[in-house]
C-alpha cells in the first residue's frame, strides 16, 4: 500500500518513446490499482465531488463498487448520469472539476476520479458491456444535430426514455470534435470513440452521416415534412479564427482545426491513408490551448521540432495542466510572453520565418488576467517551414441562418437556456460549442443532458 | 453508400458520373458542389454539380482525374459505390434568388473552359427554364477535350466553341472571344466565367476592359466543406473568404489571383508522391531523394 496522501500513479508511455508514435500516452489503471486508488475514496455523504461533475455522476457510489470489485455495478451507476464514460475519463479537465473539489485534496493529492472512471469504461468494453436499450418506445420522433459529445448525450438521454432518436452528422464519421479534433494519442478512436458511438446506437439511437442540416435539408424540413416534434442543435464550434497579420495566406499556414483534421479524421499520418499533410521541420503553433497543445503534440509526432508561441505567461495558458505537462516532457518547446506579428513567405509562397515580438504583462484587463504589452524594440525573426494558427473559433452560420425564428448573440452563438436548452424556437433546442463557443467535451456533454430534459418535459406538455 | 447509375468517359481526360444522392438531388441549386470520398481510407474531394434530377434523386458530377483519389474515382464503373458523398455545399448562383423578371433585363455571358463546362451547364440550364437566355462561350485546348456540346446547346441563347489550336469551332482562347464578340457588337451586363484558375484570372482582365461585372468560382484546397478548416480561405477585395460557406462563386474582379493559384500548389508534392505510389505501387520506395519513401 503506496501513500494515502498520493494518488496511485498511473503508467503512461515514456516520453521519448511516445513522441514518435500515435498510441495513447496514458497506459490507464489495471484492477488491482483501480482497486487501491478506489479505496483512497472518503465516500463523502455531502460530496463535493458529484457538485463539480457538469452531468452529476454519483462519484462517490461507482467508486465504491470499483472498491469491491464490482466492477459492472460500477458501469451501471456512471451509466445513469454519463454516455462517455470513456472519452470523459481520458479528456476532462477532473482538476478544476470533480477532483478539484474533492476532500482528500486538501490536505494531499484528489482522489483521481478520472482515471477510475476511465478503467470502469474500458474494463466493460472488454468484458462486452453495454448500455440497455429501454423496453418500450413513446412513438415520440427527436431529431439530434451533429453527433459530437453535446449530441452523442442527448440522444442517449432521450433513447433511454423511450425517444425515437436520428443523428444528423455533417462529417462522414460519427463523433464530432472526439473524432476530427483530439488526437488519437489522446482519444483512441477505434477503442475508444467508435465504441462509444456504438454504445448510444445499441440504444436505438440513429446515426445519418453526411446530412448538413442547413444544406442537405433544415430544421424547419425536419419539423413540418419529417414528423420530428423536437430539434437539438449540438453543431460544434465552426470557422477557425485568425489573427490578421501579413502573410497570414501563405502556404504552410494551417488552422489547428485543419491541421489535426487531416491528421485526426482522414487519419493522414498513415500511410494507408489518402489525404495528405504537410509535416514541416520547424512548426510554430500559435495559442495556448488545449486544441494548440494536440496540434503541436501532433507535429512532433509528424518529425518536427515545434514551438508554441502564446502572448501571455505559463500561468495563463488555457490549456489543461497535463496536457502542457505531456507537451513539455515530449520535447515542445514553450516560447511564452511572445506574440508573432508578421509571417515572411519566400518567393514561391511557401512560410520560411515568422517575426514575433516580446510581451510583458501589464495592468488586469477586462478578464482579470494581466494584459500583455509588446516590450518596445523586441522584434525578432524565427526560421519556420509551417504556422498554425490555434486561436479559436467562430460559430457556424449554416443553421442560424436556414431556421426562422432562431435567434443568435451578438457572438452569432445560438441563444439557449441554460436550464434547459431551449432556443427562442419552439420545439428547438441547442447546447454545447454552437451556445457557448469553444468549450469543453464535458461542458457541452452536459448541455446536451440539460437538454434532454428540457426536450422531454416538452413533449410530455404538449401530449397533455 | 451511394450508387453509381451510370459512369462513362466523355474524353481521354474528363469522366461524368449519374450518382444516387436523393437529399443532395432534392435540396441542389446551380452553383453549388458536393464532397465525394471513395472509400474508408479515401480523401474527400470537392466536386462541382453538372445536373441534377430531383425526382430520380440522383446528381450527375464530371470531373478531371489531377491526383491519386480522382485516379480512383476514373476506375468505378455502373454498379459500384461511393461511400461518402455529402451536399449540396456552398451558396447557390446569385441568380436562383433573383427575380426572373429582373433577370431578363440582363444579357448575361458564360464563359466556360475545359472541364469547367460542367458547372457552367446547370446554371445556363437554370436560365434557359426561367425564360432567359444566356450566351455561352465554351473552349477547349482542342476539339476532342470539348464536353456537353449537345447539351449545352439546348439550352444556350448562342453558343460559341472555341479551341487553342483551332481544330474546331472559333480559334483561340476564351478571351479572345470575348473580345471579338464585344468588336461585333454585342453588349453583355453580367459575365460567369468557370474553369481553370488561370482562365479565369484572364477572363476577369479581359471582362474589367469592358467593365462587366464577372462572377467566377473557386475550387480551392478542401478537407471537410462545412466551415470547420479554413483551407479554403481566398482574399477577395482584401477580405479573407471562405470559400465553403462564402463561395464557392465570388466577384472575379476583387479575386487575389496570385495567391489562389499559389495556394492550390500546396500538396502538389505531396499529391503527387500518392499519385506515384499509385500508379509504381510498392516499387516507389525512394531513389529520387524526394519523396522520403526510402525512410
Amino acid at each position: 500500500m503506496g501513500d494515502v496522501l498520493k494518488k496511485v500513479p498511473v503508467r503512461e508511455q515514456a516520453p521519448k518513446v511516445r513522441a514518435t508514435n500515435f498510441d495513447e500516452v496514458c497506459l490507464g489503471y489495471n484492477k488491482e490499482e483501480a482497486m487501491e486508488e478506489a479505496s483512497r475514496c472518503l465516500t463523502c455523504k455531502n460530496a463535493k465531488c458529484v457538485q463539480g461533475c457538469p452531468v452529476s455522476i454519483n462519484i462517490p457510489a461507482f467508486i465504491k463498487e470499483v472498491k469491491e470489485g464490482n466492477f459492472a455495478e460500477a458501469y451501471k451507476v456512471i451509466g445513469q448520469s454519463s454516455a462517455l464514460p470513456a472519452v470523459c475519463g481520458r479528456v476532462c479537465p477532473q482538476e478544476t472539476q470533480c477532483e478539484g473539489k474533492c476532500i482528500r485534496g486538501i490536505k494531499g493529492e484528489a482522489v483521481s476520479i478520472g482515471k477510475l472512471e476511465r478503467f470502469v469504461a474500458d474494463w466493460a468494453k472488454e468484458n462486452g458491456i453495454k448500455p440497455e436499450a429501454p423496453a418500450e418506445k413513446n412513438g415520440h420522433k427527436v431529431a439530434v444535430i451533429g453527433s459530437g459529445p453535446s449530441g452523442l448525450t442527448c440522444a442517449g438521454d432521450l433513447a433511454k426514455l423511450g425517444y425515437d432518436v436520428t443523428i444528423f452528422e455533417a462529417l462522414h464519421q460519427a463523433g464530432g470534435v472526439l473524432v476530427y479534433g483530439i488526437p488519437e494519442f489522446r482519444l483512441p478512436k477505434d477503442k475508444v470513440v467508435k465504441a462509444e458511438v456504438e454504445n448510444v446506437k445499441s440504444l436505438g439511437v440513429k446515426i445519418n452521416t453526411n446530412v448538413i442540416i442547413g444544406k442537405s435539408t433544415t430544421v424547419d424540413e425536419l419539423m413540418e415534412n419529417e414528423g420530428f416534434e423536437a430539434v437539438f442543435i449540438g453543431s460544434g464550434a465552426g470557422l477557425p479564427m485568425f489573427m490578421g497579420i501579413p502573410g497570414e495566406v501563405s502556404n504552410g499556414v494551417f488552422s489547428a482545426n485543419e491541421y489535426l483534421t487531416r491528421s485526426n479524421l482522414m487519419k493522414a499520418f498513415r500511410d494507408d491513408h489518402d489525404t495528405p499533410i504537410v509535416t514541416g521541420k520547424k512548426v510554430v503553433v500559435v495559442g495556448g490551448g488545449n486544441v494548440a497543445m494536440d496540434a503541436a503534440r501532433t507535429a512532433l509526432r509528424l518529425g518536427a521540432e515545434v514551438h508554441i508561441v502564446y502572448r501571455r505567461s505559463e500561468e495563463e495558458l488555457p490549456a489543461r495542466r497535463e496536457e502542457v505537462h505531456h507537451a513539455k516532457e515530449e520535447g515542445v518547446i514553450f516560447d511564452l510572453l511572445t506574440n508573432p506579428t508578421e509571417i515572411v513567405a519566400d518567393e514561391k509562397g511557401w512560410v520560411k520565418a515568422i517575426k514575433c515580438v516580446r510581451m510583458e504583462l501589464g495592468e488586469p484587463d477586462a478578464s482579470g488576467r494581466r494584459r500583455p504589452v509588446v516590450i518596445e524594440g523586441s522584434e525578432f525573426e524565427m526560421d519556420v517551414d509551417t504556422v498554425i494558427m490555434s486561436l479559436g473559433t467562430s460559430p457556424n452560420p449554416l443553421i442560424s441562418s436556414t431556421t426562422i425564428g432562431l435567434d443568435i448573440n451578438k457572438r452569432k452563438c445560438i441563444i439557449a437556456d441554460d436550464e434547459t436548452g431551449a432556443t427562442s424556437k419552439a420545439g428547438v433546442y441547442a447546447g454545447g460549442d454552437a451556445v457557448t463557443g469553444a468549450a469543453t467535451v464535458i461542458l457541452a456533454m452536459g448541455a446536451g443532458k440539460a437538454a434532454a430534459k428540457g426536450i422531454d418535459e416538452f413533449i410530455k406538455n404538449k401530449a397533455k | 453508400m451511394y450508387k453509381i447509375i451510370k459512369a462513362e468517359k466523355l474524353n481521354e481526360i474528363v469522366y461524368l458520373m449519374v450518382v444516387e444522392a436523393p437529399m443532395v438531388a432534392k435540396h441542389c441549386q446551380p452553383g453549388q458542389f458536393i464532397i465525394v470520398k471513395e472509400d474508408d481510407a479515401g480523401e474527400r474531394i470537392p466536386l462541382t454539380i453538372c445536373d441534377y434530377d430531383r425526382e430520380a434523386g440522383t446528381v450527375t458530377i464530371v470531373f478531371q482525374p489531377i491526383g491519386a483519389s480522382t485516379e480512383k474515382f476514373a476506375k468505378l464503373q455502373a454498379g459500384d459505390s461511393f461511400e461518402d458523398f455529402v451536399g449540396p455545399l456552398g451558396c447557390p448562383s446569385e441568380f436562383v434568388n433573383e427575380d426572373p423578371e429582373e433577370l431578363k433585363k440582363e444579357k448575361i455571358l458564360f464563359v466556360a473552359g475545359g472541364v469547367g463546362t460542367a458547372p457552367v451547364y446547370p446554371q445556363v440550364k437554370w436560365l434557359h427554364e426561367h425564360g432567359i437566355d444566356a450566351d455561352v462561350i465554351v473552349g477547349a485546348k482542342t476539339k476532342d477535350l470539348i464536353i456537353l456540346e449537345k447539351e449545352m446547346e439546348a439550352v444556350a441563347g448562342n453558343l460559341y466553341i472555341t479551341t487553342d489550336d483551332g481544330s474546331y469551332g472559333r480559334s483561340g482562347m476564351v478571351t479572345k472571344v470575348i473580345d471579338d464578340l464585344i468588336a461585333e457588337g454585342k453588349t453583355y451586363t453580367k459575365c460567369v466565367a468557370i474553369g481553370p484558375m488561370i482562365m479565369m484570372k484572364f477572363c476577369c482582365l479581359t471582362t474589367q476592359k469592358y467593365n462587366i461585372p464577372t462572377i467566377v468560382s473557386m475550387n480551392p484546397i478542401m478537407v471537410d466543406g462545412t466551415g470547420m478548416c479554413g483551407a479554403c480561405r481566398v482574399i477577395v477585395g482584401d477580405e479573407v473568404k471562405f470559400a465553403c460557406v462564402d463561395g464557392p462563386e465570388f466577384d472575379g474582379h476583387l479575386v487575389d489571383w496570385n495567391l489562389a493559384m499559389q495556394r492550390q500548389q500546396m500538396y502538389k508534392t505531396e499529391e503527387g508522391r500518392a499519385l506515384l505510389k499509385l500508379r509504381e505501387g510498392d516499387t516507389h520506395h525512394g531513389g529520387c531523394g524526394q519523396c522520403g519513401g526510402d525512410k
